[in-house]
């Protein structure tokens, strides 16, 4: 691999690590709270779609 | 003969059909709910097709020869950087002028994923430069300015989560982010302004963009992409957001249930 392509793997490397743990990070945040609020109020959460 | 109309539904006031409606919680949870996994699917789908595009299609330049290819990340961090922060200087005016509370919501999610975008730009920028400039940093107007931004998003999302109300620090926050827009002319000129290393605007100026359609129509695509997974991040952030602050209500309400019963 010459540096050129180095550097170019590098940067979409970058990219997907960056965008994947935010995505990761809102999802796992999104699991708990959904699981957290449907324990609180059931119906509110079915309702809302946050079930 | 009696002209009374009768009560129906359609006498009752009429729902509110500006951006005040998705200030319910629910209304907005539920929209949200079937926004999000469309918009998740589209930032999927048009990613992985611009970038294939990208790595294997486009050619090569005959100068850069194939770093060129870091352009298809680094150019869309750069606009998401810019018109995110736009973004949030505009929700930022609606939470202080309309008070509206998923204005502030939708501002301190935003300035996460917009301080990552700034970063992503700058790592780019920075492996971009180190093979064609020979250095991978320099103190130019346009590089310094966009390090500029990247404070001001950390700044703020540092600000809105340094107070225990978080209201006191949506507003801080708010008036950060509106004094700090006026840096986007200074990113977005400093190339014309100055003189930088920074090559200036080739495809976002006036007439024809300098750049051969083969490269231009994959970065079009990597820009979309980038910028529906952005709109796909705030949104689930947000959502995210949202039902935490109904999960603090619910346990603030059920604690003071408790309360009272145990004074009783």
């Amino acid at each position: 691999m010459t540096l050129h392509w180095a550097h170019v793997a590098a940067s979409y490397a970058l990219a997907a690590l960056g965008l994947g743990a935010l995505a990761l990070g809102a999802w796992l945040r999104h699991r708990a709270a959904r699981r957290r609020l449907a324990a609180l109020d059931p119906r509110a959460a079915a309702r809302d779609g946050a079930a | 003969m009696d002209a009374t109309p009768p009560i129906t539904a359609a006498a009752a006031p009429p729902a509110p059909r500006s951006l005040h409606r998705f200030a319910n919680p629910g209304r907005f949870l539920r929209a949200s709910g079937r926004v999000l996994p469309w918009l998740s699917a589209a930032a999927a789908g048009v990613l992985a097709a611009g970038v294939a595009w990208a790595l294997a299609f486009s050619p090569p330049d005959w100068q850069q020869g194939e770093t060129v290819r870091i352009m298809y990340v680094h150019v869309p961090m750069a606009w998401l950087a810019m018109g995110g922060y736009l973004a949030l200087a505009l929700a930022s005016a609606a939470a202080l002028v309309w008070r509206h509370p998923l204005a502030d919501l939708l501002a301190r999610e935003l300035s996460p994923v917009g301080a990552v975008v700034t970063a992503l730009c700058l790592a780019t920028g920075s492996l971009w430069g180190r093979p064609m400039w020979g250095t991978w940093w320099v103190w130019d107007a346009r590089l310094t300015s966009v390090l500029v931004l990247f404070f001001l998003w950390l700044g703020h999302a540092a600000l809105v989560r340094a107070f225990d109300e978080p209201e006191r620090g949506a507003r801080a926050g708010a008036i950060l982010a509106l004094i700090g827009v006026v840096n986007l002319p200074i990113v977005k000129f400093s190339v014309d302004w100055w003189n930088t290393l920074h090559q200036p605007a080739s495809v976002t100026r006036l007439g024809a963009p300098a750049m051969h359609v083969e490269m231009l129509y994959p970065l079009l695509v990597c820009a979309l992409g980038f910028a529906l997974a952005f709109a796909a991040l705030v949104l689930a952030r947000t959502r995210a957001a949202v039902m935490e602050r109904r999960i603090r209500a619910l346990e603030l309400a059920r604690a003071r249930r408790e309360e009272r019963g145990m004074a009783a």
